[in-house]
């Protein structure tokens, strides 16, 4: 499990980094989601890959799973969730207003005056 | 338990939906509310302040759980005097935005502002890694609102490209916490810096590993060469006064590197050790370069004040990375006087932009209100040049004495006296081009329509924090005598931890404690 686990968190970092290293804003946004998604997973592991195991303390039980990556985990997915409706959003406006979505600034006059 | 200490938190938490609920359609109430708001902000903060400059560590436990299991907020020195710092800007601030009507083009400006100060103030006074994480991005998704107010293509592009750098911050940001939780099973900073000495010397890769990631996230944070490629473009295109206001974001990353390379990796500490002298101290010297070259090459005057913001941070971190009592004392004078200097520059290229409708440099014909505007850029390129009589000159003074105990201080004397020399030309270049060249110009015929004289509250907003400025000069002993004991304070965390801690609070024992 813990090899299954770590890869998964690899692959998806690659991707994820392969994918922000790109110039159009669509591919960005989805390297950072992969991104969030590999650290949400990290997170979680973070307090060590249990199976089955209750969070909270009771009586006649003592393996226990830690709670408090549970709970990061859930406040770091709300957040990266938020950010990322944020980045669509500024993202669009950028694209629908300079009618071009590459991330990098560009030289600017030459564009405009060849398509007019 | 004070519960004072979380008032600059709770209060623009409190104020900012208040106006976006009940004040959206008045702009007259809004700013009435953010101004009383930010008043009550300084007189909180000078009271925090007063409180703790005995020595003394006020502490605020959320829910009354006791430490290592709940969050504590933590007033010490440094924190109330980072949160004072940051709502006297934020007056002269929320004032130029109100002069020049700058909080008028686009809707929310004063609930943003209300919710980056919580983040900002929050960032300053958390005592937990991840409550740090959280004020973050408050203070982040705040500023990514108040970075594309007003909008423009130009503003949205820029806008997109902070965005995704902080983005990409914050995940690194989460990498780190998440190791650093897998190495010690804490986040609270006290109880950190106990665990991570108990860690056996042939375990320490992990925590190497998180030590790294984090210096990386707060280096992002800081505009650290070379991790500073989102500051220019995107202080250039915000607003004058938000970029004012983003003055003080730079220095959280600054605090934030003081904060825990102090108390959880502290320099003598053999886990770290090299990541201070070898990594961070170059890494400023060539920030520091690179900035002043930036003011230099610069073609518009918002980016020269940006580059010139690179520049200063850098300056702040030489000083940070040579981890000494001095060095830190030397720091923070110099982040009072960067942060001011910075925000009164952005806040006068603005005034050029009102005057004269564009901030080339190029010679164009003389703008309105020319003579005040002129003489306070004047001034404000004094201070952040570093030339006597204002406290940039003081703090590049306090930075070079202090650097006398490292191993490379024959580079930080010389790139700190060759950049501040490239800087004096840069800022002379763009001032006399500005300025001085308009008046051989002939006149135009009609003049021009975006173009009007700046406001008489903008020039007084200015003036205030050149006020600001000018009390940092002339009180620079007693302001550095202060910084030397809060760097003293912070090279001793002891009383900080004990006070975190130690005292009781619900669960304060409790029976099965090392069930992980």
């Amino acid at each position: 499990m813990e090899l299954l686990v770590a890869s998964a968190i690899g692959v998806m970092t690659a991707g994820g980094v392969y994918l922000v290293l790109r110039l159009r804003t669509f591919p960005v946004i989805l390297g950072i989601s992969l991104l969030t998604y590999a650290v949400n997973v990290f997170l979680f592991a973070s307090g060590r890959l249990t199976v089955g195991a209750p969070p909270i303390l009771r009586d006649d039980i003592t393996a226990y799973a830690d709670p408090l990556p549970q709970a990061l985990v859930l406040t770091a997915i709300v957040i990266s969730f938020g950010m990322t409706a944020v980045v669509v959003m500024i993202g669009l406006g950028a694209f629908l207003g300079s009618d071009d979505d590459h991330v990098d600034e560009q030289p600017e006059p030459e564009t405009t005056e060849g398509e007019t | 338990m004070s519960h004072w200490i979380i008032a600059p938190i709770i209060l623009p938490a409190l104020l900012a939906p208040f106006i976006v609920l009940a004040a959206r359609y008045h702009i007259g109430i809004q700013r009435v509310f953010s101004v009383a708001g930010v008043l009550a902000l300084i007189a909180i903060a000078g009271a925090l302040a007063w409180q703790v400059s005995d020595g003394s560590v006020i502490y605020y436990r959320l829910s009354d759980w006791a430490a290592p299991f709940g969050i504590v907020v933590v007033g010490d020195r440094l924190s109330t005097m980072m949160v004072l710092l940051t709502s006297l800007l934020a007056l002269f601030v929320l004032l130029y935005a109100i002069g020049s009507g700058w909080d008028d083009r686009g809707r929310h400006f004063h609930a943003l502002f209300q919710f980056q100060l919580m983040g900002i103030l929050g960032a300053f006074l958390t005592g937990d890694l991840f409550n740090l994480f959280v004020f973050f991005e408050v203070l982040l998704i705040a500023s990514y609102g108040l970075m594309i107010h007003a909008g423009g293509n130009a503003r949205l592009r820029a806008g997109v490209q902070y965005v995704l750098f902080n983005l990409i911050g914050s995940t690194l940001f989460l990498f780190a916490l998440g190791s650093l939780y897998a190495e010690t099973g804490t986040l609270n900073m006290a109880d950190l810096a106990q665990r991570v000495t108990e860690i056996p010397a042939e375990e320490t890769v992990g925590i190497r590993v998180a030590a790294v990631l984090l210096l990386l996230v707060f280096a992002i944070k800081a505009a650290l060469v070379p991790l500073h490629f989102w500051l220019p473009s995107s202080y250039a295109e915000a607003p004058a006064p938000v970029a004012a206001l983003f003055a003080i974001m730079t220095k959280v990353g600054a605090y934030a590197i003081i904060r825990v390379y102090t108390m959880i990796f502290p320099p003598d500490l053999e886990v770290t050790s090299g990541l201070h002298d070898l990594w961070l101290l170059p890494a400023a010297l060539v920030s520091l370069a690179i900035g002043m070259v930036g003011v230099l090459a610069a073609k518009k005057m918002d980016r020269l004040v940006a580059y010139s913001i690179v520049g200063s941070m850098g300056m702040v971190m030489v000083a940070i990375s040579l981890f000494s009592p001095e060095g830190i004392a030397a720091a923070l004078y110099y982040i009072v006087h960067s942060t001011l200097a910075g925000a009164v520059l952005f806040l006068i290229s603005d005034l050029v932009r009102t005057g004269r409708g564009n901030v080339d440099l190029t010679s164009q014909p003389p703008m309105m209100g020319t003579y005040l505007t002129a003489a306070m850029f004047f001034a404000g390129a004094i201070a952040m040049a570093g030339l006597p009589p204002l406290s940039g000159f003081l703090g590049k003074l306090l930075v070079l004495d202090a650097s006398f105990d490292s191993t490379l201080v024959v580079w930080v004397w010389a790139v700190v006296l060759t950049s501040s020399l490239i800087s004096i030309m840069g800022f002379a270049r763009a001032g006399s081009v500005v300025f001085w060249k308009a008046h051989s110009l002939p006149t135009m015929e009609e003049p021009v329509e975006v173009a009007s004289r700046p406001s008489m509250l903008a020039y007084a907003a200015t003036g205030g924090l050149f006020a600001l400025l000018t009390l940092h000069t002339v009180f620079a002993g007693q302001v550095h005598g202060y910084t030397t004991t809060m760097a003293k304070q912070l090279f001793a965390p002891d009383a900080y931890m004990s006070v975190v801690l130690e005292t009781p609070g619900k669960l304060s024992k409790p029976k099965t404690e090392e069930e992980k």
